[in-house]
């Protein structure tokens, strides 16, 4: 019944333009973070949605197209990012063993609370979006993207392990390691930019089980 | 540091849980436990508020509007490859 077949197919396209065009802005904004730059990111999601439509008959479900999505979005970057490989600077890190870093911990002050005042708010405050930007894009690539699908995007723990296709412990393990770096990169900036003193500590100890 | 409470969970537990608690990601106990936690512990629950703001400034890096020519760029290419432009996906 080829008429039926055809609205069949018009209506997919529909769908697929109505939601690939809703979800943009979330891809565009991943992308960026991603690839660390805009001429890349504007690449990357062109690829993602070329790369979607090409294999729509794969989505089992369509409540689940943001995260189907999105594991294309990351496949195009891992494929880009193997072609460039040789030139790839990533800093190697451990998942495990490193130690925890607490920016609540390098912050609190309990006693200003009765003065009413309150160093983490501030701080927070102080902090442009373009320092959340950069600490974001010092991340090494495994702790970005799960900090990226976690943190920026939402997605749940069971979702990234999804879309990564990696065990959900693996996800816990990066998210926790990557959080941990990117509050180092907030204090360190904090430092170097004079919003805090360098004399404080830097990094040992302060476990706080969030980090 | 609270320890000791009747019935509390005490702090370390807490905060071994607080990355979980907030990412909505324990079950309904473990999360009731943690949120009565936090109603009873000042330092904990300023921990926690740090990270939810934390959080929430990094969600709002996630949305980025396409500028409009590139945005005019995008809706081009969706409305190409859904008509053709592309290989498109068998209809079932």
């Amino acid at each position: 019944m080829p008429g039926v077949m055809t609205k069949h197919f018009t209506d997919r396209a529909s769908w697929f333009e109505t939601d690939a065009e809703r979800l943009l802005p979330d891809l565009y904004g991943a992308a960026l973070r991603l690839a660390r730059n805009e001429a890349d990111a504007q690449d990357l999601v062109a690829d993602a949605v070329g790369n979607a439509w090409t294999h729509l008959a794969s989505l089992q479900d369509r409540g689940s197209f943001r995260g189907w999505v999105f594991r294309i979005l990351h496949n195009c970057f891992v494929s880009r990012c193997r072609s460039s490989r040789a030139q790839a600077t990533e800093e190697p890190y451990e998942e495990e063993g490193a130690q925890a870093f607490s920016l609540f911990e390098r912050l609190h002050q309990p006693f200003l609370l009765w003065w009413g005042s309150n160093p983490e708010q501030e701080f927070l405050d102080k902090l442009l979006r373009e320092d959340l930007e950069r600490a974001v894009d010092a991340l090494p690539e495994n702790f970005r993207v799960v900090v990226i699908l976690a943190d920026l995007q939402g997605f749940s723990y069971h979702d990234i392990a999804g879309v990564l296709e990696i065990p959900i412990g693996t996800v816990r393990s990066r998210l926790a390691r990557g959080r941990s770096l990117l509050q180092r990169a907030l204090w360190r900036h904090a430092v170097d930019a004079g919003l805090r003193s360098a004399g404080e500590p830097d990094g040992r100890g302060g476990d706080d089980g969030r980090d | 540091m609270m320890a000791g409470t009747e019935g509390i969970m005490r702090c370390e537990d807490a905060l071994r849980l607080l990355a979980a608690y907030l990412d909505g990601e324990l079950d309904r106990n473990e999360h009731f436990d943690v949120e009565r936690h936090l109603e009873a512990c000042r330092s904990c629950y300023s921990r926690a508020e740090f990270h939810r703001l934390l959080h929430s400034r990094l969600a709002g890096l996630g949305r980025r509007e396409p500028d409009p020519e590139f945005g005019a760029r995008l809706a081009e290419l969706v409305r190409h490859v859904t008509r053709g432009g592309e290989s498109t996906p068998h209809p079932e």
